[in-house]
């Protein structure tokens, strides 16, 4: 089993960030709209934020991290997409970089904006970097604006690959979950 | 040129020292900060949670031989809220509580005053809190008064008074029943202009 990522496909490493920041970023997308309608007295008022704070701060390790085995790995093979779709799914590969990054950093602003840190899950503190006047408010409006459009490119994302797999009958999909086709 | 117009300036000077006391007008000092507006409210009815806001501005006129002629208007920018938690700041920034939004300034505005003696006196006005005007008492008291060591005058004040909540159309009944209430406290120090 390759950890790398070769030509010929994904290999583990790239396979279980995908799978693992797709499931969690879907969770944080529906905790982050529950934890909102939080009643001050419910159990889970404190609790539901902590955790939500807590796995986005080690999402945006995993992600910076991702980022750079992607830009040191090998670019699997694209040569059986249209020009168009090539195209297409380079801005939505590259542009999800970005986006969640700003997604993450803009939730954090939000929490530090006073100067307190971020408790991860009680292991580790994350610093505030940054404090402004009212920044909790403007990042707040950027964090919800930007989860939404995060969960439209991966709908867009995922349309495309079940589009691939199911009309193509290409193994973009099956590379991603699988790794490369074994000969 | 210009000391052709000091024998006037002198002249204007000795006028203004020469009129009967009566009501000075004064700014509140922001440049300084000498100045608050602190507000306290329960937390679940276990402790208390104080704030403050940290931008306001206004005039107050004061003379202390007629404290009932006295006038203060002071305008809040509901925005400044801070409580010390950005998280907590945000969430009573919001339409949940003041909707500093859609609501950005609170004004409190004297319509009279009730001379207590002592230099206590009842501040009777319209305050305006989230769209909604109501009258309230602020139970004032002069602090102290007089030159100050730059070449000015000021007077400074402190005042308090309990709002309810929901009066304001400010829905508390999810925080729980000791919340219903906020006190203020108002601590001002003007310059005499």
């Amino acid at each position: 089993m390759l950890i790398r990522d070769t030509k010929a496909g994904y290999g583990l490493a790239m396979r279980l960030m995908h799978w693992l920041m797709a499931l969690a970023i879907v969770a944080m997308f529906v905790l982050g709209l529950w934890m909102r309608t939080l009643d001050y007295y419910s159990p889970y008022y404190n609790l539901a934020p902590d955790i939500h704070r807590s796995v986005g701060m080690l999402l945006l390790f995993l992600l910076v991290f991702r980022l750079a085995w992607r830009v040191v790995n090998e670019k699997p093979d694209d040569h059986e997409l249209s020009r168009l779709e090539a195209v297409a799914s380079h801005a939505v590969h590259w542009g999800f970089y970005p986006l969640l990054f700003a997604l993450m950093v803009s939730g954090y602003m939000i929490s530090t904006a006073d100067g307190q840190p971020i408790s991860v899950f009680g292991w580790f503190d994350v610093p505030s970097l940054i404090q402004g006047e009212g920044q909790e408010d403007a990042a707040g409006l950027v964090h919800e604006v930007l989860a939404y459009v995060t969960i439209a490119l991966a709908a867009v994302h995922t349309i495309a690959a079940l589009k691939h797999h199911f009309v193509d009958r290409s193994h973009i999909l099956t590379r991603m979950w699988a790794g490369p086709p074994r000969r | 040129m210009k000391l052709a117009f000091a024998p006037l300036a002198l002249f204007a000077g000795a006028l203004a020292l020469a009129q009967p006391a009566f009501a000075a007008d004064y700014v509140i000092d922001m440049k300084g900060n000498h100045a608050s507006i602190n507000f306290r409210i329960k937390h679940l009815g276990f402790s208390w949670l104080t704030g403050r806001f940290d931008k306001f501005s206004g005039t107050f006129s004061y003379d202390k031989t007629a404290p009932e002629a006295s006038k203060v208007k002071v305008e809040i920018d509901t925005a400044s809220l801070n409580s010390n938690h950005a998280e907590r700041d945000k969430h009573l920034k919001s339409a949940d509580f003041l909707d500093a939004g859609k609501f950005p300034k609170a004004v409190f505005e004297s319509t009279s005053v009730k001379a207590n003696g002592e230099g206590k006196a009842a501040i009777t006005g319209k305050l305006t809190l989230h769209g909604v005007t109501k009258d309230v008492v602020i139970e004032a008291e002069h602090v102290g008064g007089g030159n100050d060591p730059w070449g000015g005058v000021r007077d400074g004040f402190t005042g308090t008074t309990t709002l309810t909540l929901a009066d304001f159309g400010i829905d508390t009944a999810k925080l729980g029943p000791s919340s219903a209430n906020v006190e203020l406290t108002l601590n001002v120090e003007g310059i005499k202009q």
